[in-house]
């Protein structure tokens, strides 16, 4: 990824944060998927309007001590993954609550 | 046995000499009708204990008997939405019903089975509207509490069931019937029996515990972390609609069940001094 990217959560899914795991259950096709520390962090942080390497840079490498260059890489990668199950929305551009009206409504 | 009662006059089925039954199991009364007083024994035996004499029901349905088709007998179960509807498709059966009206039909053979398999998908349904699930596991009511064991098949729940002692008395051996209250979950005893053969008591009793049904060398009892407890209670429940807000609604309900009933993993041999540890 070159540009900026954004990233939402799915309207598709179901989340809950129990003990220092989050649980999402995918509405689709009822999958189950725990995430990890980093892909948790990452998940709140999905707004739809604070880019990656914004979340990457206040929230991942502060808590994860880790070097910017390699976490953003990460990050990318882990939030493909995410959005390839339906988890997570990728854009270009801010993804604003329409959006994400929308898909709620389909 | 209580007396069957023909509605003859039913104004879903004009000219036509039907007979009913009330169901009622969680406190959800289904209403069966059908033609045949023969299939309608059938069921007052083998739901004996949760047949209500309520004349309001909740759901009602019109069971219309027809012989087995052979080509489709191994079609896998398909739970949909379709138009507003609900459509529910095994080998073995064809039901449907409209949920504004909860009135629908089942078209079966002449065997308990089949709508024994409706009624458990329609009580999936209506629980998962209201935070509530069914789940594959065995329950028992002692000191006035409830006591649930989950597991896959051979984890132990008809074993568990088989050792109670006499002042438990048993809900299931095989799919405990869940609902949320307002101060937390209630278990309810289902007709709906493995191993066993045996319905259980139609009462219910709030749940102090859920257990995580494991054999081991010893009888042990250990506390399990909620996500893990999830995870657990998740692969447990019955649920089979391809309905995305229901599937979110029943995590929902699981998740909401971990924060509130304590989860243990429950090792055991099978050997009554088990339930010395569950009172």
């Amino acid at each position: 990824m070159t540009k900026k990217c954004y990233v939402a959560r799915s309207s598709e899914i179901a989340a809950r944060k129990l003990g220092r795991e989050m649980m999402i259950m995918s509405g689709r096709d009822s999958t189950l998927y725990t995430l990890n520390d980093v892909a948790t962090v990452i998940w709140e942080a999905a707004d739809g309007s604070t880019s990656l390497d914004e979340i990457v840079e206040s929230k991942i490498c502060p808590q994860f001590e880790v070097q910017p260059c390699m976490a953003l890489q990460d990050a990318e990668t882990l939030v493909e993954g995410l959005a390839s199950h339906g988890i997570l929305l990728i854009s270009n551009e801010p993804i604003l609550p329409p959006v994400l009206l929308r898909q709620e409504a389909r | 046995m209580r007396e069957l009662t023909a509605s003859i006059d039913s104004p879903a089925t004009p000219g036509h000499n039907r007979h009913e039954l009330v169901i009622e199991i969680g406190k959800i009364p289904v209403r069966v009708r059908t033609a045949n007083l023969a299939f309608l024994q059938m069921l007052e035996n083998r739901y004996a204990g949760f047949v209500g004499a309520g004349r309001s029901a909740a759901y009602e349905f019109e069971v219309d008997l027809e012989p087995l088709d052979e080509a489709r007998v191994e079609d896998d179960l398909s739970v949909l939405r379709r138009s507003g509807r609900w459509s529910l498709e095994r080998g073995d059966f064809r039901a449907e019903w409209d949920p504004a009206s909860n009135r629908g039909s089942i078209r079966q053979s002449a065997n308990p089975y089949s709508i024994d398999s409706v009624l458990r998908i329609v009580h999936t349904l209506e629980l998962a509207r209201e935070g509530s699930f069914l789940v594959h596991a065995a329950s028992a009511v002692r000191n006035g509490r409830a006591f649930l064991f989950a597991g896959v098949s051979g984890a132990g729940k008809t074993t568990i069931s088989r050792l109670a002692p006499k002042d438990a008395v048993l809900l299931t051996d095989e799919v405990s019937y869940v609902r949320r209250h307002e101060d937390g979950y209630c278990a309810f005893g289902t007709p709906f029996a493995g191993e066993l053969a045996k319905s259980g008591e139609n009462i219910n009793a709030p749940i102090a515990a859920l257990y995580l049904l494991a054999k081991g060398p010893e009888n042990r009892i250990e506390p399990v972390g909620p996500a893990e407890a999830s995870r657990a209670l998740l692969e447990s429940i019955l649920f089979f609609a391809r309905d995305p807000e229901l599937v979110k609604s029943v995590f929902q309900a699981a998740c909401e069940f971990i924060c509130r009933v304590p989860v243990y993993r429950l090792t055991f041999v099978p050997d009554a001094g088990v339930w010395e540890m569950i009172a």
